[in-house]
């Protein structure tokens, strides 16, 4: 099976001044394939967000390659390139409270991209369209006329998501998308996003930086540190079999709910101040499971 | 002397709004055990906050405290911190006393100080120390948070250090009157896992060895589980479940604390679907009638819309308020999953 998105070497420098650059990607590479859900972790400033912009091109990419459903997209965009991408992948962003309109009703925040693409005949199907995808992510379709405050916080963003299934995405990036939410409503919004993409196969890219939530609804995973991927694998190969140290102390520091566990447990420290990751490459464990190695 | 260091009794505080009056803590007691810790655990607007805001006198112009009493034991003495005026707490009290760090050290500190100067402040406001001592000791403090090259970073500004950084420098500033509590309101929400690791580490050290009662505010279970030795399960401005850690991690009694527990991420399951809790909180402008956990729980009964259930006891240190612990209530067991769960352990 093709791959839905290519990211080949993918390097994003932001050039400060004229003596100091922040590369916050260097060359990192991975693939999603189609209806599968990708995780991206790290602590902040591990590049993370900046990989997910650039892939729906927020950023020029400065570095690398970018193959989304067969075309490069990390050049100059042509018109109907940039139409396939703004059609095919969708975001959902992190803070419900400050990514929506306040002065847009619920119906045009989640009809802009209908109103630009003309994928309507008439009114009456923009709002049908628009009834359904609110039923689908367990809205009512009379929400419809209201304004974002009068919502909850687990409900905008079900407003969130719904902006950005409404357009039949093939990838949908969820940037830190549940982490402004309370814990119960984590809860409902991770097994809603399942629901949807055992519904309509659309590929996920998940970026967090809470491991247990990115296990639960991942597929595969991939570890970032300061700009680098050090270890990628299928979801239960980076849990059960952590080769990197870094993932090693990022999984010694997650929380587990069990008093008697968690009062006698070490935190692993990773002193990464010596490490050179430019020079590394990337060590294959197994078929899926590859680390970044001297 | 007195078991407890600080106990809340029957707290009950209203905030006016123009939208109307939102009676945000509805009767809470606590108690904090001197040289242990105590955490809150709840959703937002559950009013853990607002708790340890009265407390401290940090309330908004805007509440009402309609009953309650805070008592602070002091020596020998019992101090009712709710009949101080806001001068004498902010005198007697607070920073020597009771000490908070706050959620997000980026707006706790003062970004146009330098971090040296903020850290003395309170020890010039509270005690009669020279510029020198009260230098030397914040060097000290900035040494005990585990900051290194602490006389170059006493020069330094916020916006210089990192946000754990900047977090051990409030804890340092909390630290800094040598108080009896430390009240921490959410102070890893805003950082990465692994930071809030070295952080629980830090308070916990500085807690043996300074002898300190802390009380964690938080929604993360996973660190009321590593820091805490007894718990407070809040919802809707009420205390609903109350035990040691033990009791509520292995013999939760409560609906919404088996919600919570379950809602939290396994990392030991290969189950790749969640327990999420029905619903939403209530709003507490319009006040709940009965039990306002009634309309997310499964197992809620006629008398739940009706009264609210008062605190039942299961052990000398194990309470919950659910109609479900009455004798007459039909006996209703665990959920499977969560069970399952605690067997395993």
């Amino acid at each position: 099976m093709n791959p839905l998105l290519k990211v080949k070497n993918l390097r994003q420098y932001f050039k400060i001044s004229r003596n100091f650059t922040v590369k916050a990607v260097n060359g990192v590479s991975f693939e999603i394939f189609p209806g599968e859900t990708y995780g991206l972790v790290g602590e902040s400033g591990s590049g993370k967000t900046t990989i997910g912009r650039s892939i729906i091109r927020l950023y020029d990419p400065t570095g690398g390659e970018i193959i989304f459903n067969d075309k490069n997209i990390s050049g100059n965009l042509d018109k109907k390139t940039n139409r396939m991408l703004r059609k095919n992948m969708q975001m959902i962003f992190q803070d419900p409270m400050s990514s929506l309109n306040p002065r847009k009703k619920i119906a045009d925040i989640i009809g802009e991209g209908l109103d630009i693409y003309h994928s309507y005949k008439n009114l009456r199907e923009r709002n049908e369209i628009i009834a359904n995808i609110l039923q689908k992510v367990g809205l009512s379709p009379a929400h419809a006329e209201r304004y974002p405050h009068q919502f909850s916080g687990g409900q905008r963003q079900r407003v969130g998501i719904a902006r950005a299934l409404v357009m039949n995405p093939k990838l949908i990036i969820a940037d830190e998308c549940i982490s402004a939410l309370d814990v119960s409503i984590q809860a409902q919004v991770v097994n809603l996003m399942k629901d949807i993409q055992a519904e309509t196969t659309c590929a996920y890219l998940f970026i967090a930086h809470d491991l247990s939530m990115v296990k639960y609804i991942s597929d595969r995973i991939g570890v970032l540190h300061r700009g680098y991927l050090v270890e990628t694998g299928l979801s239960k190969e980076i849990f059960s079999n952590p080769v990197h140290p870094y993932t090693k102390s990022l999984l010694s520091a997650v929380p587990i709910p069990n008093p008697a566990v968690e009062k006698q447990r070490k935190f692993l420290n990773y002193d990464s101040s010596n490490v050179d990751y430019e020079h590394c490459t990337m060590k294959k464990i197994s078929e899926t499971h590859f680390v970044l190695e001297n | 002397m007195e078991k407890n260091i600080l106990s809340i009794e029957n707290l009950d505080v209203t905030f006016r709004t123009n939208s109307g009056n939102i009676h945000a803590i509805r009767g809470i007691d606590l108690n904090l055990p001197r040289g242990k810790t105590v955490a809150i655990v709840g959703e937002s607007g559950s009013g853990k906050s607002v708790t340890m805001k009265a407390v401290t006198g940090l309330l908004d112009d805007n509440s009402v405290i309609n009953s309650g009493k805070i008592f602070y034991f002091q020596g020998g003495k019992k101090i009712d911190l709710l009949t101080l005026t806001k001068k004498e707490l902010r005198k007697k009290i607070n920073g020597q006393q009771i000490s908070m760090v706050f959620q997000d050290p980026m707006t706790s500190l003062d970004p146009t100080m330098t971090i040296g100067a903020q850290i003395t402040e309170g020890m010039f406001l509270h005690k009669k120390i020279s510029k020198a001592d009260a230098e030397k000791k914040a060097v000290e403090l900035l040494k005990l948070v585990g900051i290194n090259d602490a006389e170059k970073r006493m020069k330094n500004f916020p916006h210089q250090l990192s946000g754990g950084m900047r977090q051990r420098v409030v804890i340092a500033i909390a630290l800094s009157c040598e108080p009896k509590v430390l009240i921490c309101d959410e102070p890893t929400t805003a950082l990465d896992v692994t930071i809030q690791a070295k952080i629980l580490d830090l308070i916990k050290n500085i807690q043996e060895k300074m002898g300190l009662s802390v009380i964690y505010i938080t929604h993360d279970l996973g660190v009321v589980a590593k820091v805490a030795d007894f718990v407070n399960v809040m919802y809707a401005g009420k205390i609903i479940e109350v035990g040691t850690a033990e009791e509520i991690f292995y013999d939760p009694r409560h609906p919404y604390t088996w919600g919570l527990l379950s809602a939290m991420p396994d990392l030991e399951t290969d189950d790749d679907r969640l327990y999420s809790i029905p619903g939403s909180p209530p709003n507490l402008l319009h006040e709940p009638v009965g039990d306002a956990f009634a309309t997310r729980n499964k197992f809620a009964m006629k008398i739940d819309k009706k009264i609210s259930p008062p605190m039942f006891r299961i052990s000398e240190t194990h309470f919950a308020a659910t109609w479900l612990l009455h004798p007459d209530a039909p006996k209703v067991e665990l959920p499977a999953e969560l069970k399952k769960r605690i067997e395993r352990r």
